[in-house]
């Protein structure tokens, strides 16, 4: 009979684990000190930039929220978002306005009988804004049309495929898919030159620390503000938000608990929609309503979202904000090598900062499960 | 069984046909009446349409490789392209002159190391096309390093990312690929052996032979214990790695050799349009097309990967011919978008009520018991035609 004897560990594997559990104590810290660093930095020496990042940053981590919900309760990555936001930010100008393009990509075709600027007053500007309260209701009703669409979507698509028990590539293609279709109707409806929900000088307002910025940016802001709060108190003080919370932890334990699981989905769907329409909106108000925005706006978003670890929402919102910031100071960066950054790579340095949490930390910083 | 037998040939025929008739006509409509007939018009757009089957077949071949065979998912088709296309323009074209060109590199007078062989004409494309598939297999491998232990969704907006870095990276960096203002002027290979007319019937020959020698490399390799690997891996990763199957590494290798095939793919695509240029380069030709061809065609088929493109690039090409009739304006500026609309359709489609596409995946056995059980066959049948013959002679 062979006796087993105790062999002794490698020096190699030994210092492979002392490097892990160094690595796991010092990178967490670490990550959050040159994330620090970098803000502050920021903040002095790039104010104007830092501020537009936080306007961008807070489109994004509502985005990624959204996607981050998703994520969460039905465990698949949803590529559709970005094109998803434009759509809705295009159906609010369809309610503002009710136009679509007409015969030529220049023409336009009014398609509504009545529109929210047919509305008393709706698109007269409120304080130093370019926009009426027209803006919010178009925002209302896409935020409902969005919903109807998503919920439409599940029905004939997702759920099919739950049902079917496909793996997470297979919902990702379709999600693929959907954005395609998604992108074309854009295009087909309102033709591929950009737009603006209301053209005109847009006012600027002047903060205390010597911070200036557009007064529609204000507004994108406490909307942003506004919506997240609501997300928040909807998951953290809700029956619905500890019901879809129970499903991102653990779906069958949730199931077996009593709770609806299709129900959840549904209202989780519901209020990823309003997420989309109201990133959406906001996000054409600070860019503009541009149909090939929509596919790479996932970078950012899951930039922000893996950032914060997917499924976590806290996470999203801080991940939002530091893509955001990290883009919009990127680009006015003058590097020692590669010399001054082109505005033109906003969308890869969000990829950058991918790749980076990738390598280090890929549960993001808060250490999400994964 | 050879690769021959599997292709369904009554179907490829009957698409031929029906393309051939459907450009004779739409050709008439479009240019009139030629001096040499309608039907020659029609062919040399025929030719050209091959060609792009060709072409395109590559890419669908390499996102099979990577998608239908290891289940390595790949949104960045684009990124593999473009690299592969220039990366074959800078090996080839001599050194950028001149006030609006400027891009790095320009090998191609310092590969042409014996004109009197002319290798100009055969050695510094094929330079080009090898550097093409290195230089997209170096991108992948950079890319699979930090995502591809993870999830399958991380290594997609990887993908993404990286499609749409190399992209920003050609329409800002003029020094290096000349931005939008383009390369022009890549050389054809053996260009010198045909005269200009007959230019397009190389590109249909150069095209062909490069995809087909893939598709018969890639019918062997997914046959070997390597491509049983893979499969193994697309079915179930926990089962392949329970077997001792260094899951990760099987992933990472599936992935590079897809982005070379796609690289090399590129390498033609720079040949036969004979200039790139930056801005001409979307996601959506660029990658969401070969998605949706390989999901029509079948993913996890090579012979539906190459179906796919053509039933999909036929469409493509034939609501190209609707914009020749007269619908009215506001349709006729609408066709793009009703097709891409259409193909992201077909895409959820095909996932929903045919996942398998149209040719669905074969069950694969290794080329080792294939040979064997035709060994047993053959040596099972002897016998019996022996005793035949025995039995025929006792009457």
């Amino acid at each position: 009979m062979a006796t087993i004897e105790a062999q002794p560990i490698p020096r190699s594997e030994q210092w492979r684990d002392y490097r892990r559990a160094a690595g796991a104590w010092l990178i967490g810290p670490g990550l959050w000190i040159i994330i620090g660093a970098f803000m502050v930095w920021a903040v002095f020496a790039e104010r104007d930039a830092f501020v537009v990042g936080v306007v961008a940053g807070s489109i994004f981590a509502l985005g990624a929220l959204g996607l981050t919900l998703i994520y969460g309760v039905l465990k698949f990555g949803h590529f559709a978002h970005g094109d998803m936001m434009m759509l809705s930010g295009y159906l609010a100008f369809l309610f503002l306005s009710g136009f679509i393009v007409g015969e030529k990509p220049g023409d336009q075709l009014t398609i509504l009988p009545v529109t929210v600027n047919d509305l008393p007053g709706a698109d007269d500007p409120i304080w130093k804004f370019s926009f009426g309260y027209g803006l919010w209701v178009a925002m209302i009703l896409a935020g409902a049309a969005m919903a109807v669409i998503l919920v439409g979507l599940d029905r004939f698509v997702y759920r099919r495929l739950r049902v079917r028990k496909s793996g997470i590539v297979i919902f990702s293609i379709a999600a693929l898919g959907i954005a395609i279709a998604t992108r074309a109707t854009i295009l087909f409806f309102w033709g591929p030159s950009p737009r603006l929900y209301y053209p005109g000088i847009r006012e600027r307002v002047d903060l205390p620390f010597d911070v200036s910025l557009l007064a529609d940016q204000l507004f994108i802001l406490a909307t942003a503000l506004v919506a997240t709060a609501v997300v928040y108190w909807l998951l953290f003080y809700t029956r619905l938000g500890k019901a879809m919370r129970a499903m991102s932890d653990n779906p069958d334990l949730a199931r077996v608990s009593g709770i609806n699981t299709d129900r959840i989905i549904l209202q989780t769907w519901i209020v990823a929609g309003a997420l989309i329409a109201v990133a959406g909106v906001l996000l054409s108000l600070q860019v503009q309503l541009d149909p090939e925005l929509g596919f790479i706006l996932l970078l950012p978003l899951f930039a922000s979202a893996i950032l914060g670890g997917l499924g976590n929402p806290v996470g999203a919102l801080v991940g939002g904000l530091i893509v955001g910031i990290t883009q919009e100071v990127a680009v006015t960066l003058d590097l020692p090598l590669l010399g001054d950054v082109s505005a033109g790579y906003k969308f890869s340095v969000a990829f950058l900062i991918l790749i980076l949490i990738l390598l280090v930390r890929p549960n993001g910083l808060f250490g999400a499960k994964v | 069984m050879s690769i021959l037998s599997r292709i369904p040939w009554a179907g490829v025929v009957a698409i031929f046909v029906v393309g051939f008739l459907v450009f004779g006509v739409s050709y008439e409509q479009t240019a009139g009446a030629l001096p040499d007939g309608n039907l020659s018009g029609a062919f040399s757009f025929f030719v050209l349409f091959l060609t792009f089957v060709m072409i395109y077949s590559i890419f669908t071949l390499g996102l099979n490789t990577q998608w239908g065979y290891a289940g390595v998912f790949n949104f960045g088709v684009l990124a593999f392209f473009m690299v592969g296309a220039y990366t074959t323009a800078i090996f080839v074209k001599p050194p950028a002159e001149g006030e609006l060109q400027d891009y790095i590199g320009g090998f191609g007078d310092a590969l042409n190391f014996a004109p009197g062989l002319q290798t100009d004409q055969w050695f510094v494309p094929l330079v080009g096309t090898l550097a093409a598939g290195i230089v997209s297999g170096i991108l992948a491998l950079l890319v699979s390093i930090p995502t591809l232990r993870l999830r399958e969704d991380y290594l997609a907006i990887a993908t993404i990312g990286v499609a749409e870095l190399v992209r920003r990276i050609a329409i800002e960096e003029t020094w290096l690929v000349n931005g939008t203002r383009g390369i022009t002027g890549i050389p054809l290979p053996l260009r010198d052996l045909v005269s200009r007319g007959d230019e397009k019937y190389l590109k249909l020959a150069i095209a062909a032979v490069v995809m087909v020698l893939i598709f018969i490399a890639l019918e062997r390799a997914v046959r070997s214990p390597w491509g049983r690997v893979l499969l193994g891996l697309r079915e179930d990763e926990l089962a392949t790695a329970a077997s001792g199957k260094n899951v990760t590494a099987f992933k990472q290798q599936s992935f590079v050799l897809g982005a070379v095939i796609m690289g090399i793919g590129g390498s033609v695509y720079a040949y036969t349009a004979s200039s790139l240029t930056a801005n001409s380069f979307d996601h959506f030709t660029g990658t969401f097309l070969f998605w949706a061809m390989l999901m029509v065609g079948g993913s996890g088929n090579n012979t539906g990967a190459v179906a796919g493109v053509f039933v999909l690039w036929g469409f493509w090409i034939l609501t190209l011919q609707i914009q020749g009739y007269d619908l009215g304006d506001a349709l006729l500026i609408r066709v793009p978008y009703i097709r891409e609309f259409v193909l992201g359709l077909l895409i959820v489609l095909v996932v929903l009520f045919r996942p398998t596409g149209l040719l669905p995946q074969e069950p694969r056995v290794s080329i080792w018991v294939e040979r064997r059980v035709r060994a047993l066959r053959a040596a099972a049948s002897r016998p019996v035609a022996a005793s035949a013959e025995a039995g025929g002679g006792d009457t």
